[in-house]
């Protein structure tokens, strides 16, 4: 039992980086480009660590996020806890996927969180305009296996469990 | 199981939050973790203009400092001229007996330099609740009007930009004093003025200020002027492009407005505004 909580610090400053990255100013060519950084990470998490991190964390965040981007509360935390729960649900077969095609399916997941993030904003009646808006699931597809690589050896390290 | 729970709180805290405003409390107590948060974000902006602040040459200073000088001197004769103009005009509306007063309390504040949802047209400035911020304030830079405040919190809050979708002011042409509302439009440079007819006295050139309607916006300050108008004799309404004056996308400081007093309306107006429905008829300033 006392073994099951290391290493709450790590998750910690990994989603808080998640965060700062999702905020940080960026040129304006890039900006379309921008990873759903927060998504990723939890994406990972789900994974490697489904007992720890579920819906309800999952939501929370999505929250902070709808807060931190001055979106309508509660838009992201539906996406987040969407794509928890379906990470959760497949995790399992998610770890021995190769790196490539755990790529495709993270793109595929960024794809169905953006696809809930437009509808809201649809029914908002201000749906996004032009194709840019699906660019942050193939920026996140390309980052994805540095990011598993990173978070992996870092989870190793400090022995996250 | 617990996933339909969860969908259902999002689903039913979207609707409340988009259709009333109780989860405004919400937000702004989240508000005061997320700020640290976008404070940090905002560091490497910040850093490098005080480094780039400060190892400005000697003569690059002398040289800013005389160019402030002669500005100064140019607005302080300007402020002369519009002091007497202000009496002047005080004078005669107390004559028609509408006094109205420009006065207003203003505030700097700075933007964050933070990203926030793409597509949306949004800003976040680093005054809050603590020094008197309040939800619908108007903003204001330099040249003109820049948006409203949407969400406070304790220590900052958001501000949604005129060229935002879901954005709208009321306006008048500042020559003719023709009343209309200037939408925003998603793109960072175009307003538009709805529900003009084709035959319109309108010019490209002309100045557009906040006409004061709504009572949300201070009534006077420029919005933007028209560059675009096209007339297609089968539509019922011209087209009306304006080009905001504030500068939304380079402003780094801005100022944030207290209007003292809507214009005062002669006695036999006030009974009709106690209204109100008619007020809600008039507050089109937000259309969310």
């Amino acid at each position: 039992m006392l073994n099951k909580n290391t290493g709450g610090w790590i998750l910690f400053i990994s989603l808080l980086i998640a965060f700062l990255l999702t905020a940080l100013p960026l040129p304006h060519w890039a900006d379309d480009w921008r990873p759903a950084w927060v998504a990723m990470v939890l994406i990972y998490w789900c994974m490697a660590l489904p007992e720890r991190i579920g819906i309800g964390i999952a939501w929370c965040m999505g929250l902070l996020l709808d807060v931190q981007q001055g979106a309508l509360l509660g838009q992201n935390a539906l996406g987040l806890a969407l794509i928890a729960y379906f990470v959760i649900q497949i995790h399992k077969r998610f770890r021995l996927f190769p790196l490539v095609q755990q790529s495709c399916l993270v793109g595929f997941i960024i794809i169905f969180y953006l696809l809930i993030s437009s509808w809201v904003t649809g029914i908002m009646g201000i749906p996004p305009k032009t194709w840019t808006y699906w660019m942050p699931a193939i920026s996140s597809m390309v980052l994805w296996p540095w990011l598993f690589v990173i978070l992996r050896d870092i989870r190793r390290q400090y022995n996250v469990t | 199981m617990r996933i339909v729970a969860f969908i259902l709180a999002s689903l039913i805290m979207m609707t409340v939050d988009h259709r009333q405003g109780h989860l405004e409390r919400v937000r702004s107590v989240l508000t005061v973790f997320v700020y640290p948060l976008q404070y940090v974000a905002n560091l490497p902006v910040t850093v490098i203009n005080w480094v780039s602040e400060s190892l400005t040459t000697r003569a690059g200073l002398v040289k800013e400092n005389t160019r402030l000088r002669e500005e100064q001197l140019i607005l302080s004769s300007k402020v002369q001229k519009f002091e007497i103009l202000e009496a002047e005009n005080e004078r005669l509306r107390e004559m028609l007996k509408s006094s109205e007063k420009l006065d207003e309390r203003v505030l700097i504040a700075e933007l964050l330099a933070v990203d926030l949802q793409p597509f949306r047209h949004q800003i976040v400035i680093n005054k809050g609740r603590r020094e008197g911020v309040y939800e619908g304030q108007p903003i204001v830079d330099a040249n003109g009007v820049m948006g409203q405040v949407v969400h406070v919190g304790p220590f900052s809050s958001t501000v949604l930009l005129l060229t935002d979708p879901i954005h709208a002011i009321p306006v008048r042409i500042n020559r003719n004093g023709l009343r209309s509302v200037a939408v925003g439009t998603g793109q960072s440079h175009v307003l538009q003025l709805e529900h003009l007819p084709n035959n319109v006295d309108i010019k490209e050139g002309d100045l557009v200020v906040s006409s004061g309607l709504g009572s949300r916006f201070p009534p006077g300050y420029p919005v933007g002027i028209v560059y675009n108008i096209s007339r297609v004799p089968g539509e019922p309404f011209a087209k009306v492009s304006i080009l905001p004056s504030a500068q939304l996308e380079k402003s780094r400081e801005v100022l944030l407005v207290w209007p003292k007093s809507s214009p005062e309306l002669p006695s036999n107006f006030e009974s009709s505004l106690d209204d109100p429905n008619l007020l809600d008829d008039l507050d089109v300033s937000a259309r969310q």
